[in-house]
């Protein structure tokens, strides 16, 4: 096996596992806070990396610029996308309902992005998409660099959030016991329909760089989608730490396997993986019994 | 009797009664078929995948349909018949597809059927149509296990696979040893259609140039940053990629330019194909040199395809190197079964199958079509197509009137 293209895999993994991560962390917020099971987390990636697509092509606009524009705009649909279906939702069966629901509200946004933007494959371009440097011999391509950085920015904005304001500290309370954080005065309600329009909105930097790294139509939506929730599942439901982990160890693992041994085998061992953790901790790496019973 | 007895007869007499209807409800369907009243429509039926992993091959074949039905309608139809498309989705799933044509058949009642898009789907799709008596004249259903299954009733109007890359290595082989590649790598996903190519390939080239990887990925990957970085870190001279779309070849084609990595020779299976498609999302100057093979191009010399082309072109647009192969694959499918249909003066699907197992040959878009025992049209030459500039050129087999001279080796990504 030739040690550069091992290093590069695994360089490789940790770069696009990142950005994988910061699409997952939305999905576990949301299901962390409100038990709901967001599987239109995927095409909400895609319709990022549409709205930045748009951007681009029209108005000329550069990739990461029009993040200004687009997490703003998906953190309002995510806010409308919750108050108008999500919030109705009650009782025990509230979490198996939220997947039927957010399944139709994928099946409605995937017909809309295919009769505005048709199906053939897009991809965005920027000169960084395509570029790279060189460093000990292995070529790093600007964009995941940039993905990167991105997501790990991102990801902390999201840590200074939750553990160093007042508004984290409610959605803490939140994940950790939504009806003893009701009893302390906290709007439970409120909390989780920002939470849910945050967890959408990063989905615009995760769409961006997903666009930007893979040609992709509103389909796409689907294999991004079954990654996604294993990505939590093995995290840990509810996990944001779990979600970095298992994201970057997912895309890690297979890129590893790939080189190494077989790309067939790449995605099975990740599998394999996930059966031994969850056979030991069926809460998965970091997440809490009590999230999985919720 | 007990009550355990009873039980048993009445869900027997149930079983028995419901299996007869839908013998009924089958063979009436078949039937009705075949005999159309005057001035009403003949129903054709056809499953295509309008969203899911196909949906951009999904919508060029429905393209090609649509043009074919309304360039019949405009002639006074089949046999004075309006022709008329049911075409449902199925997703990209082998399983809908199933499904789609038992509702197409026994529901709609539809006259005939035409095929999916990709061998995956054609096979169970060819199948069920089969248990139904319906021949089914597809476009895109040329990988191996299609004509391995048996079936009587499928007709591919397009080469079989298996060869598409004949005329390729042919040439690459044959190059003088001064400028012959020396190294190649193939990488290809697990699909019925592009292992056969690859595979074949593989064997046709042997030993003349040294193998230096060989992977296959699986079908439903979508992340081939670490697989392309290998084949770029293989440095192979040709790159053999057995894709079947557009996002597979794009993925390489991104992961060699940021490695600065440029193949002398790059041919995918499939992808390169799809005209402004294609070029739209890798843009225009990283495709020049891509190389894939097929049987058709947009600046086909046959008149029958000049015809389509334009037609195509007032109708949706665009230039005649943009119109995808798929188009012309559905629309040959058209027009062989119009062929069968006024040979055997009806839509009985038993004579259809009959007159097309008869040895006859028949014309489309793409050319000859003539069938063997197996339903494979053997009647057609493969060719291997390059996109020099913006133009899409037919480049193999070397010394054919319509090749024009390889860009080899291929240039730098974006120049």
């Amino acid at each position: 096996m030739n040690s550069t293209a091992l290093i590069h895999a695994i360089i490789d993994g940790v770069l696009t596992g990142s950005v994988y991560a910061l699409m997952a962390t939305g999905l576990t917020l949301i299901f962390g806070v409100m038990d709901i099971i967001n599987v239109a987390q995927g095409i909400l990636v895609i319709l990022g990396a549409y709205l930045s697509y748009a951007l681009s092509a029209h108005f000329g606009i550069d990739l990461f610029v029009g993040l200004a524009i687009t997490i703003p705009t998906l953190f309002v649909v995510g806010i409308v996308v919750e108050r108008l279906f999500l919030a109705r939702l009650k009782g025990p069966e509230r979490t198996a309902m939220s997947i039927l629901v957010t399944y139709a509200i994928s099946l409605v946004i995937e017909g809309a992005l295919n009769m505005i933007f048709s199906v053939n494959p897009v991809q965005l371009h920027a000169w960084y998409v395509n570029q790279s440097f060189g460093i000990f011999g292995i070529y790093i391509a600007y964009i995941y660099v940039f993905g990167f950085l991105l997501a790990a920015g991102l990801l902390a904005a999201l840590y200074v959030m939750l553990y160093r304001t007042r508004f984290g500290a409610s959605i803490r309370a939140s994940l950790a016991d939504q009806t003893a954080a009701a009893l302390i005065g906290i709007d439970v309600k409120r909390v989780a329909t920002i939470c849910f329009g945050i967890g959408v909105a990063v989905t615009a930097a995760g769409g961006m760089v997903y666009g930007a790294t893979n040609t992709f139509n509103a389909s796409t939506s689907y294999d991004l989608i079954s990654r996604l929730l294993v990505i939590i599942v093995l995290g840990g439901m509810g996990s944001l730490g779990g979600a970095l982990l298992a994201g970057i160890l997912m895309v890690t693992l297979e890129d590893i396997v790939a080189v190494a041994w077989s790309p067939v085998w790449s995605q099975i061992s990740f599998f394999v993986v996930l059966v031994i953790v969850l056979s030991l901790r069926p809460q998965g790496l970091f997440g809490k019994q009590s999230a999985r019973v919720a | 009797m007990n009550r355990k007895g009873k039980l048993f007869r009445t869900l027997g007499v149930t079983s028995v009664a419901a299996a007869s209807m839908m013998m009924m409800a089958t063979s009436s369907g078949a039937a009705s078929s075949s005999s159309i009243a005057k001035g009403q429509p003949v129903k054709i039926g056809i499953s295509l995948s309008l969203s899911g992993d196909f949906s951009a091959d999904g919508q060029a074949f429905a393209q090609g349909y649509k043009l074919w039905a309304a360039d019949v309608n405009a002639a006074g139809g089949l046999l004075g018949h309006k022709v008329v498309l049911d075409i449902k989705s199925d997703a990209s799933s082998p399983t809908q597809v199933v499904t789609n044509y038992k509702t197409l058949i026994s529901v709609d009642h539809v006259n005939l059927t035409f095929g999916p898009f990709s061998t995956l789907l054609t096979l169970p799709s060819a199948q069920t149509v089969n248990r139904y008596g319906y021949a089914m004249i597809e476009g895109a259903g040329g990988g191996p296990s299609i004509f391995q299954a048996g079936l009587k009733n499928v007709f591919d109007v397009t080469l079989p696979v298996a060869y598409d890359l004949a005329p390729f290595t042919k040439w690459v082989t044959s190059l003088p040893a001064g400028t012959r590649p020396k190294t190649i790598a193939y990488a290809t996903s697990n699909d019925p259609f592009t292992q056969p190519v690859v595979q074949t390939a593989q064997k046709l080239i042997g030993s003349k140039i040294k193998t230096v990887y060989n992977k296959v990925f699986p079908a439903e990957l979508t992340d081939f940053t670490a697989i392309a970085d290998a084949v770029a870190a293989s440095k192979a001279q040709v790159v053999v990629l057995g894709s079947v779309d557009v996002p597979t070849v794009a993925a390489f084609m991104q992961a060699f330019q940021q490695a600065h990595y440029t193949p002398k020779a790059f041919i995918a299976t499939a992808g390169p194909d799809q005209g402004a498609t294609f070029v739209k999302a890798v843009g225009a100057a990283n495709a020049n040199g891509m190389m894939v093979p097929n049987s058709w191009f947009g600046g086909s010399k046959n008149p029958s395809s000049v015809k389509m082309v334009a037609s195509y072109i007032k109708k949706y647009g665009g230039t005649a190197a943009g119109v995808n192969a798929d188009v012309a694959e559905a629309y040959s499918v058209g027009q062989v079964m119009a062929q069968a249909v006024t040979a055997t003066k009806g839509f009985d699907n038993k004579k259809i199958i009959a007159y097309l197992h008869s040895g006859v040959t028949l014309n489309s878009v793409q050319g000859a079509v003539k069938f063997d025992a197996l339903g494979q049209n053997l009647a057609q030459t493969a060719y291997t197509f390059q996109w020099q500039g913006a133009k899409f050129v037919q480049v193999n087999p070397v010394g054919d009137p319509g090749s024009v001279k390889v860009l080899y080796p291929k240039p730098a990504w974006g120049k």
